[in-house]
């Protein structure tokens, strides 16, 4: 029987068509995975189907009977389930107050805490699912919290269960985890629509994969038919370039960019980066693995001198940068690509012009130190926004009007401008589609190659497996182990990244000679 | 200072400390419901005005003091309907709307009552609330006389702080309610009508905190005074913060600035040698320290966040 039936939806918002003309069927008991670029309409469809964007046009069969979803309480009195990006948890609620909510047949006007956490417990029981029903939800970690909105599906009756992105936020063995619950729903006659933009995860969980691309439906075909290189073109409408790490000379002369010795690191009162030594060399990328929250953004913080550090040294260049201030340390050489481009890569009311000569706003050629020049910062800009082909109406647009990926390519620009010593990128391709995070690779690399030293983070182990000339893997705010990526296996950094400490450390890079 | 340490001198100001306490606490609690459902309470001020003026003239027209009660909390309401359209169904930012609806009100309500009682010397004044003493609960001994030997208002705030807690601790509504000041985007998605809780409590609101107003011309003065209500409604809004959101926690919040208020009043008329104006600040500079000791509070995730069917997170 099918589970679910689209026929011809559409949906626009103003000329923007987001979804164009979709039909598809879910059988039941089926994993379906739908794939596409970010702003391919994966998320739309998905606010469709559950009721929070009600199509312009076409029909949804459930069942195999016609149903009018006008409202999430629609979708969810029809058993569908849907488990956000962007989870729909209240963190300040228990875990049993988040899964009652709005049930009122089930709590009764009046609460009787006790009971209900009787029966949650009782209910998670079903599902091998041990977390206490009491526990507050925020002081559970991402993957549980995850958990707790497919249990909020479920103990809905939820019969078809909508999961959009949901690897992520998970660390590979989180993943693991989820695709065995997946399976034993599969296996309970469920019916799972999986969305992601990731090719291998796809292989690995679904029976069909629908592609999604510009809102229109690309493809459709049986999993085990499926070929990376195909779908990867049906995805982003054209072919991959395989990405090229130059082999460097051997004889090649390095210096110390970055030292940092015994650096210490507080968030409060707690000691998140633990008196730790490393080095980042010129002509090499240092990739940073580790669980987020172990430390990595406050040693990005530290370095960058957005944040105070304890013991220990910070040398850029021979030169000490700690307890120095921003404006010190970048005009000693330091580039930095922050971690979340809304918040402190770009201001995002502000015009691209703007944006690109943030924190060069006061040098030469941009102003005289009062005065802005605003004919060599438009002159800057357009530049930019040609040399790395940037999306956008014009120089002037708000930042806040371009695409994810655009956006986080003002950022580099802004920065590889800025001619740089040492660049920092903080998690540089979050939430980019393929095409978006393969330009950026390469423009990593080419800075690599110009000789920069670059202190790569990022939760993504793939990304940094690929660029990484050694690779730093970081638990607890400890170092446990620096390796060379052709030497270890993505299970062997896994390890580390749960805190198996290894003995020999990959001090200096392989190739060159230091200086 | 030995006249400071006599039942003569703590017995009455622990009692005016309840009665100082009251309108705080009717402002606070109903601040509370806009607070909890992520709505800004920063209008306090305005309704409480409004609360007075109204409550007062249904009392000189009919001379029925709980008619009277009940018009302030219908002029509450009405004053809080703009300010919740405004800021509920629009997203307009309750700052500003907040201090325009405060100076609509002072503007109105000095606007009528002069134009109702004239301008002279001489109050207009009314017959205000009586105290009365409850049965077996005021007869226990210093508590009875500090607790139950009040006016009809003041019993009413104390059901209303429990009344408030059990509500939102206690009730499926009461965690509805507080889920759409959380998170309002994860209450839509379990399909609740989140633009109508946030309305209905914004509106409980105004109902609550009129009756702040009407106490202060009606229950503990016989007249209205011209912007009587002395920036009690922002210091409501001070104390909602510094409780901690938690009904029980603003009362507490609010007994220490009863406390203020009685103290003031009381080193007054005992003659102690300190300006008088000083001792009129004492509120006033409470309310600094205490924000400073409050901070930022612990508010609900999604408080002041606007919410629009439709609207994605970003």
């Amino acid at each position: 029987m099918k589970a679910l039936e689209i026929k011809n939806l559409t949906k626009k918002f103003g000329k923007l068509v987001a979804n164009d003309d979709i039909s598809f069927t879910l059988d039941c008991g089926e994993v379906l995975a739908i794939l596409g670029e970010n702003g391919a309409g994966k998320t739309t469809l998905m606010r469709g189907i559950y009721g929070m964007d009600v199509p312009d046009n076409g029909q949804i069969w459930i069942r195999e009977k016609q149903e009018e979803i006008t409202c999430p309480k629609d979708a969810i009195s029809l058993g569908i389930g849907m488990v956000h990006q962007h989870f729909m948890l209240v963190n300040n609620f228990t875990v049993a107050e988040n899964l009652v909510l709005g049930m009122k047949e089930f709590t009764g006007q009046v609460l009787n805490r006790k009971e209900i956490y009787k029966k949650i417990n009782s209910f998670f029981q079903q599902y091998n699912f041990d977390v206490p029903a009491d526990a507050k939800v925020k002081d559970l970690p991402v993957g549980l919290q995850q958990r707790v909105e497919i249990m909020k599906a479920l103990f809905r009756g939820a019969q078809i269960l909508v999961l959009d992105e949901p690897t992520a936020v998970l660390t590979p063995q989180e993943t693991k985890e989820l695709f065995t619950i997946i399976r034993k729903l599969q296996k309970e006659g469920k019916s799972i629509i999986f969305i992601s933009h990731k090719l291998e995860e796809v292989k690995e969980i679904s029976q069909r994969i629908m592609v999604l691309r510009l809102g229109k439906v690309s493809g459709i075909v049986d999993t085990k038919d499926a070929d990376e290189a195909i779908m990867a073109r049906m995805m982003i409408g054209r072919d991959l370039v395989a990405m090229k790490k130059k082999e460097l000379d051997p004889d090649l002369k390095r210096e110390k960019v970055l030292e940092v010795k015994n650096l210490t690191v507080k968030d409060g009162k707690k000691t998140v980066v633990k008196g730790i030594d490393f080095t980042v060399y010129s002509n090499e990328i240092l990739g940073v693995a580790g669980v987020d929250g172990n430390g990595q953004l406050e040693l990005v913080e530290a370095i960058a001198g957005l944040r105070k550090s304890e013991d220990g040294r910070i040398l850029l260049k021979n030169r000490n940068i700690k307890g120095k201030s921003v404006k010190f340390i970048r005009k000693s050489g330091l580039a930095h690509i922050p971690e979340d481009r809304r918040v402190r890569g770009l201001i995002t009311g502000f015009s691209l012009v703007d944006n690109s000569i943030l924190t060069n706003h006061d040098n030469k050629p941009f102003s005289n130190g009062i005065i802005i020049n605003r004919k060599a910062t438009v002159e800057f800009t357009k530049n930019n926004i040609c040399k790395y082909n940037i999306k956008t109406e014009s120089e002037n647009a708000l930042a806040s009007s371009l695409s994810g990926g655009n956006q986080q390519k003002v950022i580099i620009a802004r920065e590889i401008s800025s001619k740089p010593e040492l660049l920092v990128a903080m998690k540089p391709t979050r939430g980019l589609d393929v095409g978006a995070v393969e330009y950026i690779h390469c423009c990593l690399l080419a800075e690599r190659d110009k000789g920069k030293g670059i202190l790569l983070l990022s939760s993504e182990l793939e990304e940094i497996m690929t660029l990484s000339d050694r690779i730093m893997v970081m638990h607890g705010g400890e170092i446990t182990g620096i390796v060379y990526p052709d030497e270890v296996t993505t299970e062997e950094i896994g390890l580390m990244m749960a805190g198996v400490k290894r003995e020999k450390m990959a001090k200096l890079p392989k190739e060159g000679v230091i200086v | 200072m030995s006249n400071f340490f006599t039942w003569a001198f703590i017995l009455p100001l622990l009692q005016a400390t309840i009665r100082m306490a009251t309108p705080y606490t009717l402002a606070a609690i109903g601040g509370i419901y806009s607070d909890k459902a992520g709505v800004s309470s920063i209008e306090l001020e305005g309704i409480l005005l409004m609360g007075a003026f109204t409550g007062f003239a249904t009392v000189y027209y009919t001379n029925s003091l709980w008619l009277a009660v009940l018009v302030a909390m219908l002029s509450g309401v009405l004053l809080v309907g703009i300010y919740a359209f405004m800021v509920v169904m629009l997203g307009c930012k309750s700052a500003l709307i907040g201090t325009a609806i405060v100076l609509l009100a002072s503007g109105l309500t000095n606007f009528y009552y002069r134009s109702i009682f004239g301008v002279s010397s001489e109050y207009t004044s009314i017959i205000p609330f009586k105290n009365f003493t409850v049965p077996i609960l005021g007869h226990i001994p210093v508590i009875g006389k500090i607790f139950f030997q009040q006016n009809a208002l003041v019993y009413i705030s104390f059901i209303l702080v429990f009344a408030t807690w059990y509500f939102f601790e206690k009730t499926a509504l009461g965690l509805e309610c507080r889920s759409v000041g959380e998170n309002p985007f994860a209450a839509d998605t379990l399909g609740l009508p989140v633009v109508r809780l946030r309305m209905i409590n914004v509106l409980i609101t105004g109902s609550i905190a009129a009756i702040a107003g009407a106490y202060l011309s009606i229950a503990t003065s016989s007249s209205f005074v011209e912007n009587m209500s002395a920036e009690k409604g922002y210091a409501a809004f001070a104390i909602i913060i510094l409780g901690r959101y938690s009904p029980i926690g603003a009362f507490l919040g609010c007994l220490l600035y009863g406390f203020a208020d009685a103290l003031q009043l009381n080193l007054q008329a005992i003659g102690i040698n300190v300006p008088y104006q000083f001792m009129l600040m004492m509120p006033y500079i409470f309310t600094l320290i205490v924000m400073f000791i409050a901070g930022k509070g612990e508010k609900p995730e999604g408080h002041s966040k606007f919410f629009k069917k439709g609207l994605q997170i970003t």
